[in-house]
């Protein structure tokens, strides 16, 4: 199975190797999908971890007892496209490439494969269009 | 063959249907090929347009009198509470006033359903007088039962604005929309070439009483917008750098269209009401078929750092460059993401183009000058 994950790292803990044991010990294929951890202070990390449901729950006690905190992340984000203005305020944060502006109509582009997910555009879009749908 | 041409000239073109209407765009594009000479002896009217969130704005709008009558004081819309320290049923919807208990629900919101027709709950109170003895009201509103929605918004289309970029280590949210620290994007506001004041940027043709297209309807500007400005630096174009020039803007909202006129929330920051708005810039000489062939890339502004109090300024940057998507800012590359729409603008320039073309939209000369 596949599933997404968001981490947040207390200060203390972002200099151990997190992901590297996860791989190593627990046996999961980790994909980083977005990264944003500075020493000493609170970090993200969005992964990508394919294994089996077993490994799995292993990986995420062992995040647990490291006081590292887990969230299934959505799979999917909807769009509820009709209202869209076009405004753009959603391409401010996307960084996956999902939402960018067409270089010649300047209207929104959705292309929801290249979604990660990462949540930021429901806060972005000024007309809420825009909602996560968890997948847990 | 002259070398000026009148209001009265151009409003006999647009009755008998000879008038040649372009739109902002339409004619950057021509100014590459055409000289100012040659674009005045082609061009009537230029449309400009804009469609972004303006926070100053708001409707008045008289409720009609209850039976026994009523002064209405303390007013709510659908919670939201409105200004009703005018007369007994007259109040403004103020588009940023929120909702206590509905977060990121507000005037604008108001606004909005009830151009779109919808029903909105009124609840108010007074402490009642013996020509006005009725003490509390609840019930239910619409266009059509209101006697006028008049939108009166005392600043827009703010003649340019600076972009937004985040030099701090966490996300700030403003109206600017989310500036992600460390420089991860840059956010800007206006239509660039298509937009209204930059493309009279001495307000030659642009003052008071001058009709506009506002929200779906024909609106009319009113006189400054606040905190309008004139004394800030210019370029080689004659386009101010930062904030300047703004309008004070009234119509008709019972008029008026949902597609050019909506509700916004952002995030941590408010609500505010997206206002499309159209003005006709007449090719009076030379000198006006010169400012309306102004193009992205003449068009500069400067960049402002959200991240310091006085939002220090980064740098300078043109249209061009903000238009497509990415910009070097301090050694980075930086995304760059509009805040108005584009295509909603262009819409509004083409039917205001149109409806000048068919004869229903004639241009006013000034009655008084704003700057
Ligand atoms: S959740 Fe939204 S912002 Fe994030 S990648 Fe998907 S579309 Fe882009
Ligand atoms: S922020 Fe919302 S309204 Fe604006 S372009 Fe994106 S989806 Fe459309």
């Amino acid at each position: 199975m596949k599933k997404k994950f968001v981490l947040t790292f207390p200060p203390e803990s972002t200099n151990e190797p997190v992901t590297c044991r996860l791989i190593r010990d627990f046996g999961l294929d980790i994909n980083i999908l977005r990264a944003e951890i500075n020493a000493g202070q609170e970090g993200k990390l969005l992964l990508e971890i394919s294994s089996t449901k077993e490994n799995l729950d292993k990986g995420l006690g062992y995040l647990e007892s490291r006081m590292i905190t887990w969230e299934p992340v959505a799979e999917k984000i909807h769009f509820h496209q009709d209202p869209c203005i076009h405004c753009g305020s959603c391409t401010a944060v996307c960084f996956s490439g999902a939402l960018e502006m067409d270089r010649l109509t300047r209207e929104l582009v959705f292309t929801p494969e290249k979604c990660i997910a990462c949540g930021l555009c429901p806060s972005a879009c000024p007309l809420r269009l825009f909602t996560l749908e968890f997948a847990v | 063959m002259q070398n000026r041409r009148t209001y009265e000239e151009i409003n006999q073109k647009i009755s008998s249907g000879r008038a040649v209407v372009l739109t902002a765009s339409e004619v950057s594009e021509l100014s590459k090929t055409l000289s100012p000479t040659e674009i005045f002896r082609k061009v009537d009217v230029v449309t400009t347009a804009t469609f972004g969130p303006m926070c100053s704005s708001g409707m008045f709008i008289n409720v009609g009198h209850t039976r026994p009558p009523m002064r209405m004081e303390q007013i709510l819309l659908n919670q939201v509470p409105v200004y009703g320290g005018i007369a007994a049923v007259d109040a403004y919807i103020g588009a940023t006033s929120e909702s206590e208990n509905r977060p990121g629900y507000g005037g604008a919101h108001v606004i909005e359903e009830l151009i779109a027709g919808k029903e909105v709950e009124i609840d108010s109170l007074a402490k009642g007088t013996d020509c006005y003895p009725r003490k509390s009201f609840n019930g239910k509103i619409s266009k059509h039962t209101v006697n006028e929605m008049i939108l009166f918004n005392p600043r827009n289309a703010y003649q340019n604005y600076a972009a937004a970029v985040n030099t701090s280590d966490r996300t700030l949210y403003t109206y600017m929309g989310m500036l992600l620290p460390r420089l991860g994007n840059l956010t800007y506001s206006t239509s660039g070439e298509l937009s209204p004041l930059l493309n009279d940027p001495w307000l030659r043709t642009i003052g008071v009483g001058t009709r506009i297209f506002l929200g779906g309807a024909q609106g009319f500007v009113t006189g400054r917008g606040t905190q309008f400005r004139t004394d800030v630096e210019r370029n080689d174009h004659s386009i101010p750098l930062k904030n300047a020039a703004t309008l004070a803007v009234t119509g008709n909202a019972k008029e008026m269209d949902t597609a050019y006129i909506r509700a916004a929330y952002f995030e941590k920051y408010g609500v505010s009401l997206f206002v499309g708005i159209g003005i006709p810039v007449p090719v009076l000489d030379e000198d006006m078929a010169a400012r309306v062939s102004i193009r992205n890339e003449q068009i500069e502004t400067s960049i402002a750092d959200y991240a310091s109090p006085a939002h220090e300024e980064l740098g300078r940057v043109n249209y061009r460059q903000l238009q497509s998507g990415s910009l070097r800012l301090k050694g980075k590359k930086v995304r760059t993401a509009p805040m108005s729409s584009l295509p909603v603008a262009r819409r509004i320039a083409g039917v205001l183009a149109e409806e000048i073309r068919q004869g229903k939209f004639f241009l006013t000369q000034p009655v008084e000058a704003l700057a």
